[in-house]
């Protein structure tokens, strides 16, 4: 049999069961764990820890996840990728060493650190010399928020990755590097598959999208026949053990729950898809409709015929902005005609908050348990034991959303009757981070490792 | 006859910005020609009429049995923007299995296909 090589999805968001790290090195056999911590508005969340403490910024989850591991890497050789770094990387190598001094597993770490993709002190440096970073969505230039903006981070591919673990490091902690290169790292530099194998790299942009969010290959959220999944409480994270064909299996370790089957592999395929026939990464263009799925055996998944292209000239950027203040509250209304008790609450709200003379960018209603999720689509409505009452304004004035946080509880004592469950208090304000998706020529950014 | 989408697909949605998309995979490979035929572009702007400010794109998985919908405008400004319980799109996967559609019955007859309960 050819040689395969294991990559265990750890983590696939920040905030992910803390105890998936660890159930997947003491689980079985494995050769990297790869952790993903970072969505869309996760650098802005990090940027604001940082400016408040320059020792932060980074995912620090990723440091007792390292803890619950350390032997399986300093005695059993387990190569973890994670990009916990955030904007941070310096910072969180900083801390996992010194946790690592504690534990007295200093001398089994080389820790790799990728730097390099964050733009946010050269973004004046870039608009000047004609990068408009224009929003992918709306075509504005960047310079439109400017002085709001937070964070801005290239999305950086598996090459910077490849080179620590030639390097010698057995962790690595990336900032923005893309979900999918931390699984597709290990894969290139294992194999040494060339950068202009196109297949093979595409194969493992797959497998990175696989498991990249955690069990959501493996049963968890998977509508397909869901009563029948067992063992939930118990569920398997998913592993790719993969050829050096490019072809792979995922399955999990054996007396996990969970379940992984064409279904639960295919929903995961199709989950944030955009044109599946260039799903764009900074190494290589993957068509998702070369790719074949077929059950090979119990809770393991055969993935193969993966074809790919070349990427562009371009890479993602990663840009947050502060966009004004929301607030949301809610009031439960109970049976008999919740719904239409609701509905005058609201009402009555917004007859207040009119009088105030409060102006919003929007304000939003919804009745939970009518017609939240599924709006008009959700059809006849019953007259339901109790309906929740949501609503949420947003605006630049903060002021006049924390006025609107004090309008809620008073609708208990001179509102509609019959209503109940606000025990949690007044709404919290909060600060809208806002997403701007842009484009940057790849020459501009320049990553650098460093392993020690 | 009508046939309800939940009784013939599942699916999984997610979001990209103010988009949210949706990917429709046939219950069964044989059942993937139906959704080809009947799970148009417009049936399902036609089905999230209200519910979306922008406009649907459609994409073919046949190695996957699936069909992939981009709901453009559909989350309210989109992640942190949004004021909606669903500011990810999360569920809009089974907003999209509500749909009935109306296939002939000689088709219907031909793929097996369940009929929607009255």
């Amino acid at each position: 049999m050819s040689r395969v090589v294991r990559v265990a999805s750890g983590q696939g968001f920040w905030g992910d069961w803390l105890e998936a790290p660890r159930r997947q090195v003491e689980g079985g056999p494995i050769d990297y764990l790869m952790l993903d911590y970072l969505a869309e508005v996760t650098m802005s969340i990090l940027q604001k820890q940082k400016e408040r403490d320059p020792r932060m910024g980074y995912a620090r989850d990723f440091i007792g996840a390292m803890e619950s591991i350390f032997p399986a890497v300093a005695e059993r050789g387990v190569r973890v990728i994670a990009n916990a770094g955030g904007v941070n990387p310096d910072a969180c190598a900083a801390a996992l060493r010194e946790t690592a001094r504690r534990a007295g597993v200093s001398d089994a770490l080389r820790i790799g650190v990728i730097t390099g993709d964050d733009l946010l002190p050269r973004l004046d440096e870039l608009i000047e010399s004609g990068h408009r970073l224009a929003n992918m969505d709306t075509g504005e230039p960047l310079s439109t928020v400017r002085d709001r903006v937070l964070s801005a981070n290239a999305y950086i591919g598996a090459t910077p990755i490849v080179e620590a673990l030639g390097k010698g490091a057995n962790v690595v902690i990336t900032g923005r590097s893309t979900d999918t290169a931390l699984t597709m790292a290990p894969l290139l530099y294992e194999f040494g598959w060339a950068m202009d194998d196109w297949d093979r790299l595409a194969a493992g942009i797959v497998a990175g999208h696989i498991i990249e969010c955690g069990a959501q290959c493996s049963g968890g959220n998977c509508l397909y026949d869901w009563r029948t999944i067992p063992d939930l409480a118990n569920i398997g994270y998913p592993i790719v053990e993969a050829h050096e064909d490019g072809s792979f299996i995922v399955y999990k370790h054996p007396g996990t729950g969970g379940r992984i089957d064409v279904h639960s592999v295919t929903e995961q395929l199709v989950y944030e898809m955009g044109d599946p026939r260039e799903y764009i990464t900074p190494d290589v263009i993957a068509d998702f409709t070369s790719i074949c799925v077929a059950d090979a055996g119990e809770d393991r998944v055969k993935v193969f015929g993966v074809r790919g292209r070349p990427p562009t000239d371009k890479l993602k950027v990663s840009i947050a902005y502060r966009a004004g203040f929301k607030a949301t509250g809610t009031l439960v209304y109970a049976w008999p005609d919740a719904l239409e008790k609701a509905q005058l609450a609201d009402r009555v709200l917004r007859e207040r908050l009119d009088k105030l003379g409060l102006r919003f960018d929007e304000i939003h209603t919804e009745f939970l348990g009518v017609s939240a999720t599924h709006g008009t689509l959700s059809g006849e409505t019953i007259d339901a034991p109790e309906v929740q009452l949501r609503i949420g304004v947003r605006g630049s004035d903060r002021p006049s959303v924390e006025r609107f946080t004090r309008e809620i509880a008073p609708l208990v004592l001179n509102g509609p009757p019959s209503v109940t469950g606000f025990a949690g208090g007044r709404p919290k304000v909060e600060e809208v981070v806002a997403y701007w998706p842009a484009l940057v020529d790849k020459s501009v950014v320049t990553t650098s490792v460093s392993v020690e | 006859m009508k046939v309800r989408l939940l009784d013939i697909a599942h699916a999984r949605s997610g979001d990209k910005g103010d988009t949210a998309n949706v990917g429709v995979i046939a219950l069964r490979p044989e059942w993937f020609p139906v959704l080809q035929l009947f799970l148009t572009r417009e049936r399902v702007v036609k089905h999230f009429e209200g519910a979306i400010t922008g406009d649907v794109e459609r994409f073919e998985l046949p190695n996957l049995g699936a069909v992939n919908f981009l709901l453009h405008g559909a989350l309210g400004g989109g992640g942190t923007l949004s004021l909606k319980t669903d500011a990810q799109g999360k569920v809009f996967s089974t907003a999209m299995l509500r749909m009935v559609l109306d296939v002939p019955d000689a088709i219907a007859e031909r793929y097996h296909l369940p009929r929607a309960a009255a």
